[in-house]
């Protein structure tokens, strides 16, 4: 379970406050208008932004000052999750062992993470050798590999076409569903919430909320969500 | 660290300055001097580079982009090499003498004050024109489109467009060549001297080497780092250019470009800018490849001394870039731009002044002269490091912009950081970085002459012996085995960043 105690997150003159728990394999999209404070969020959580105050605990851990390796988690921006110098293989490497010097074993676990993703043959391949999509199975090979129990999205398929996002966020639930982690997802997209994410955690306003049930907050949204909707 | 570095050596200096021995009416002829050759200079050299940069940016010819990078290579061009080529082309019997002697004039002499300054001006003029040449190039293009449609001729176009940039960035080119002459000590070694045109920086090594005068150098190590330290000041509020940046071959489509006699009056700027430029050094190839093969062995034996240097100072350099790059990052905020600061402050910190400061630090615990080479490593590494800090910091803020968050997530930290993140990805500036300091390293004539002894001499302090020897032949050859030395370390490092196909 990851809980949020009263966490409190200053910048400059923004504020955000967020109290909320997501159970273990639960799968929570994460929206509200843009400038509310989704990425802060997902960066506090990740150790990326200071805490004010407040408190973070996954299970019994409090994990609020760890530095952001040592949490258990795995985490996708926007852009630039892959190293553009470095081949497919190498990138997905990274998340086992950040000094790239793998045993056989542990090469053919990575091979096996990209033939897992659909990318069996492409090791070699530097990001600009990729399109778009093969980009993101990079990526997401990288995920499956690290097996960490908490997984968080800031929006990684943005640029994607629908149907490549489609085809990306099926992908996302099969991982989520063989590695049983909980995931955090920011989107705009509210299709993506219904698509994939059962339950919701609404950013508007200096608070963190949730989680809903995505169904029926969608249905009969709060004013903030209302004018974020239109 | 070079903070710390810059207080113990300008303690030492202040702690032997109190000693016996004050400033001469020689001394303040000096700094007289110096001020007045440095503001000449400066001065000459942006407004020539004014009307010169201004044809280039306008113009389109072959070999346009070679000449602009040409003009990149006084930076990393020895100092008396040429000096060596000015001789050959100003000198008493150089190729102006000769033409006015055969018609018949009286001669020009290029000692002295008017030879400092053209020296000056040949190094500057190209670096002052590539300056402005990068205000040229940064105008935007629509800019010249709205100007041709509403009719504007090249008066009109320059009191509007290119005015505007030139007060912008001239002030900014006048300080960092009037700080870079302020320095200056092999050109007034060679073509100055004398009661009239001694620069502070040659009376230092006067009064070190001569006069055996500690207290005086200290004294004058210090006037000297008050100078360049009060042209720094005022260099930084006005914030430098660089000369060292891409995007100036991209000639723009211009729509003010005048008549044929315009066109002619362009064209004869650009060729004489390239002669003065290319002639002097064509002229010392030209007298100096006959005579390589024939060089004496102590030239050779200089020349793998001068090499270990170059390379010593480079992997110094490097890594002090590299150390303080990512300190400034780690510190963040005020602290770090301190120490940025610091790491650029040794732009106003002048050979001879680090090199009295290492003597005297070095005399109370062994023979300075034993410590010749290591110390003229250390000094030119700490020469070149603000321009390493300037090229590798910028690149490492892009670097942790884009791909610190994720090297963060996935624990990429300490060496491994370095080996798998930081290093691919500086590897251009880095190699850019590394010709520089090689090439001006191999060059540089300054800090040796403290130090060194007949036999530990590098190679700038050899073909100074056989300047002043007049061994003139085997002067031509070393300074072409000392040009080929410097571009060719500054070629291999260079192209070694480039090499990388990156993605």
């Amino acid at each position: 379970m990851l809980r949020l105690d009263d966490v409190a997150i200053m910048q400059g003159g923004f504020a955000l406050g967020a109290v909320f728990a997501v159970a273990q394999g639960e799968r929570v999209a994460v929206i509200g208008p843009s400038g509310a404070g989704k990425s802060t969020l997902l960066g506090a959580i990740a150790g990326f932004v200071p805490v004010a105050s407040g408190q973070i605990f996954w299970g019994a851990a409090e994990i609020t000052r760890l530095p952001p390796a040592a949490r258990p988690l795995s985490i996708l921006f926007q852009d630039n999750n892959l190293f553009p110098h470095l081949s497919a293989a190498e990138n997905v490497a990274l998340g086992l062992k950040p000094s790239l010097r793998l045993t056989a074993a542990e090469q053919a676990h990575v091979a096996h993470a990209l033939a897992r993703v659909g990318l069996a043959g492409l090791e070699a391949r530097r990001p600009a050798q990729l399109s778009g999509g093969q980009q993101s199975r990079v990526a997401l090979a990288r995920v499956l590999l690290r097996q960490k129990p908490l997984l968080l999205l800031d929006e990684p398929f943005a640029a994607l076409g629908p149907a490549l996002k489609a085809e990306m966020l099926a992908l996302l639930a099969e991982i989520c569903t063989e590695t049983g982690a909980t995931l955090l997802m920011v989107t705009h997209d509210i299709a993506d919430a219904r698509a994939i994410a059962p339950e919701v955690i609404l950013v508007a306003e200096g608070r963190a909320e949730g989680p809903f049930a995505t169904g029926a907050l969608l249905e009969n949204p709060p004013p903030a969500l209302r004018a974020y909707l239109g | 660290m070079a903070g710390g570095a810059e207080f113990w050596r300008a303690g030492a200096v202040a702690w032997w300055a109190e000693g016996p021995g004050g400033l001469r009416a020689a001394d303040w002829a000096a700094v007289r001097f110096t001020l007045w050759q440095a503001l000449l200079s400066a001065a000459l050299s942006v407004m020539l580079a004014v009307p010169i940069a201004r044809a280039l940016a306008r113009r389109r010819f072959v070999g346009r982009g070679v000449l602009i990078t040409l003009m990149g290579a006084p930076f990393i061009l020895p100092s008396l090499v040429a000096v060596l080529g000015l001789l050959a082309v100003f000198g008493r019997a150089g190729l102006v003498n000769q033409g006015l002697g055969a018609l018949g004039l009286g001669q020009i002499n290029i000692f002295g004050l008017h030879g400092v300054v053209l020296a000056h001006v040949f190094y500057n003029l190209p670096l002052a024109t590539r300056i402005l040449l990068q205000g040229w190039a940064a105008i935007p293009a629509e800019r010249f489109r709205l100007a041709a449609s509403l009719g504007f001729g090249p008066q009109a176009s320059f009191r509007q467009l290119e005015w505007p940039m030139l007060r912008d960035l001239a002030p900014g080119a006048f300080l960092v060549i009037f700080l870079i002459c302020l320095t200056s000590f092999s050109v007034a070694l060679t073509l100055g001297g004398g009661p009239r045109a001694t620069t502070v920086e040659l009376a230092i090594y006067q009064a070190f080497r001569f006069d055996f005068d500690m207290g005086r150098a200290a004294l004058l190590a210090l006037v000297q780092f008050g100078l360049c330290a009060a042209a720094g000041v005022l260099a930084w509020r006005v914030t430098l250019p660089s000369a060292l940046g891409g995007g100036m071959d991209r000639p723009v489509q211009r729509y003010d470009m005048g008549g044929a006699a315009l066109r002619l009056w362009d064209g004869a700027l650009i060729a004489g800018g390239a002669l003065f430029l290319v002639l002097p050094l064509a002229l010392v190839a030209l007298r100096g490849l006959p005579h390589v093969a024939g060089l004496p062995p102590e030239v050779w034996h200089s020349a793998a001394r001068s090499l270990v240097v170059a390379i010593g100072a480079t992997g110094v350099t490097l890594a002090m870039a590299l150390a303080l790059a990512h300190a400034v990052l780690a510190l963040g905020g005020g602290r770090g731009a301190v120490l940025e600061w610091l790491g650029l402050a040794a732009l106003a910190a002048s050979p001879l002044v680090v090199g009295t400061g290492l003597y005297l630090l070095i005399r109370p615990f062994a023979n300075p002269r034993d410590l010749a080479l290591l110390v003229t490593v250390l000094v030119n590494a700490a020469m070149a490091l603000p321009f390493a800090l300037r090229l590798i910091l910028p690149a490492l803020r892009a670097v942790q912009d884009s791909h610190g968050r994720l090297a963060d997530s996935l624990g990429l930290h300490g060496l491994a950081r370095l080996r798998i993140l930081s290093l691919p990805r500086l590897r251009r500036p880095l190699g850019f970085a590394a010709g520089l300091t090689a090439a001006l390293s191999m060059g540089d004539l300054g800090v040796i002459m403290l130090f060194a002894e007949r036999e530990g001499a590098t190679l700038p302090m050899q073909l100074y012996r056989l300047m002043t020897a007049y061994r003139l032949d085997d002067a031509a050859g070393t300074a072409v085995v000392l040009l080929g030395a410097s571009l060719a370390l500054f070629w291999a490092c260079d192209r070694w960043g480039r090499g990388h196909a990156e993605a």
